[in-house]
């Protein structure tokens, strides 16, 4: 079977349809994600009282289950679980909460180590100074633990990248989809997926070429 | 009626559909784990290796697998080719299709391990006159593998998890097994959720298992640099 470019090149608007609905997807899915793993990483601190170990065992029980079970399973429940929770939303949306609990559950760990990694001394300060705890985290603590977590942050936006394909299952109409389709209605199957596997290592490789050389300048 | 007989037959049915799955789902595990060693090491050696060439292979081999998803290789495996006159089943495409996968991060993990042993130890050896399959068998690999085994533990996780995209080309995993029983009994979110647990059930044991370790070997590390 050849390669036939004309028709590659044909399908390269239709893939790029999919292009745009997935860097959608994983851009609003990472901003999710951070927001969730700034939550349970918050929730991890250690603390005294009740209510607080209560807390940090619920944020524990979800970190364990989102990391040990597969993206495609969590995905299929959310989509199938949430209209019988009486909440209809559209495919993208469920795509987004999906790759934003999963990867929230990642990135809290990298945010728990970060935080850990503030020195003691800093806390200690801004009890001194009399500081109270929001303003202790959003102008102390939050600033110091985020530098060194960008890197880390690159590293997982690039795998949520190279995860949506997974998003096809329920039926998103992205990158992975649109080939799919153009393979399922041409009975062609070189071109496509050749050209998305292109697209997909001409987004992904770059990035994590920047992010490389983000971590390599921070470091000198 | 909590003992119907029907119902406790479908219960019956649903767990032997989801344990033949959970076995084939294991078995792909382990076989593509045992890809990932190998071509971990073999990758991560050339890497290190003084030859230019070499280096370069490997710098491309794991570029390339880690710039690609997992489930884009595995249809690329499935589809394409065939058309090249390359036939290989389900099973064996996702095997070679998720151990080339995890070995192009495996080989991270090993070369990081391997490189982490001290400057000392590396002179020591060329004072010694050791050879290189000795020096590295005996001084440099068991020393890095508490480095190693951590993260190789984790990316088992994953692989066990990642497993579930073999579902999509057609092997009847532990998610394969799933998607069955709902066009048979319907029950999306139950059949689902049942699903979930089960991987869980795998994963879980292993994270444990992981973090003791990595507990052990900090500790460990900390008494002998005390």
């Amino acid at each position: 079977m050849n390669f036939d470019v004309a028709f590659a090149w044909s399908i390269v608007p239709e893939l790029f349809q999919g292009l745009l609905v997935t860097m959608q997807v994983v851009v609003l899915g990472f901003l999710l994600a951070v927001l969730i793993g700034l939550i349970l990483a918050i929730a991890q601190r250690k603390r005294a009282g009740s209510v607080n170990s209560l807390i940090r065992r619920l944020s524990s029980a979800y970190l364990s289950f989102f990391r040990n079970t597969p993206l495609m399973v969590q995905l299929y429940v959310l989509f199938f679980a949430l209209p019988l929770a009486g909440i209809t939303l559209p495919a993208i949306s469920t795509g987004v909460i999906g790759l934003g609990l999963y990867y929230g559950s990642y990135i809290a760990e990298s945010f728990r180590g970060a935080i850990e990694g503030v020195p003691a001394g800093q806390w200690e300060a801004a009890r001194a100074l009399d500081f109270d705890t929001a303003t202790t985290w959003q102008r102390i603590v939050l600033p110091q633990a985020l530098k060194p977590m960008l890197p880390v942050l690159g590293n997982y936006l690039i795998g949520m990248f190279k995860e949506t394909p997974l998003l096809a299952v329920i039926t998103i109409p992205e990158l992975f989809q649109a080939a799919k389709q153009i393979a399922g209605m041409t009975y062609r199957y070189n071109e496509p997926y050749t050209v998305m596997a292109l697209m997909f290592l001409a987004i992904s490789v770059p990035t994590s070429l920047l992010f490389k050389y983000f971590e390599r300048r921070s470091h000198v | 009626m909590l003992f119907d007989p029907s119902a406790v037959e479908t219960a019956r049915f649903i767990a032997r559909q989801l344990g033949n799955g959970a076995l084939v789902t294991l078995q792909i595990t382990f076989f593509a784990q045992l890809i990932v060693v190998v071509m971990s090491f073999v990758i991560a050696l050339m890497r290190l290796s003084p030859w230019r060439v070499l280096r370069w292979i490997a710098t491309v081999y794991v570029e390339i697998l880690r710039g690609i998803s997992a489930l884009v290789l595995l249809f690329y495996l499935f589809f394409i080719l065939p058309l090249f006159g390359i036939s290989l089943s389900p099973m064996v495409t996702g095997i070679i299709g998720l151990g080339l996968t995890f070995s192009a991060y495996g080989s991270e993990i090993v070369r990081s391990a391997l490189s982490n042993v001290s400057r000392g130890q590396r002179d020591a050896l060329r004072a010694l006159d050791f050879d290189s399959i000795t020096a590295f068998r005996r001084i440099i690999l068991p020393q890095a593998l508490p480095f190693m085994l951590p993260p190789m533990g984790n990316q088992l996780v994953e692989l066990l998890k990642t497993t579930s995209l073999v579902s999509l080309i057609t092997l009847s995993d532990l998610t394969f097994s799933g998607g069955q029983l709902i066009t048979t009994l319907g029950q999306q979110t139950l059949i689902w959720s049942i699903v979930l647990v089960c991987y869980f059930a795998m994963a879980w044991p292993l994270s444990w298992l992981v973090k003791r370790y990595e507990q052990h070997v900090t500790s460990w590390r900390q008494g002998a640099s005390a």
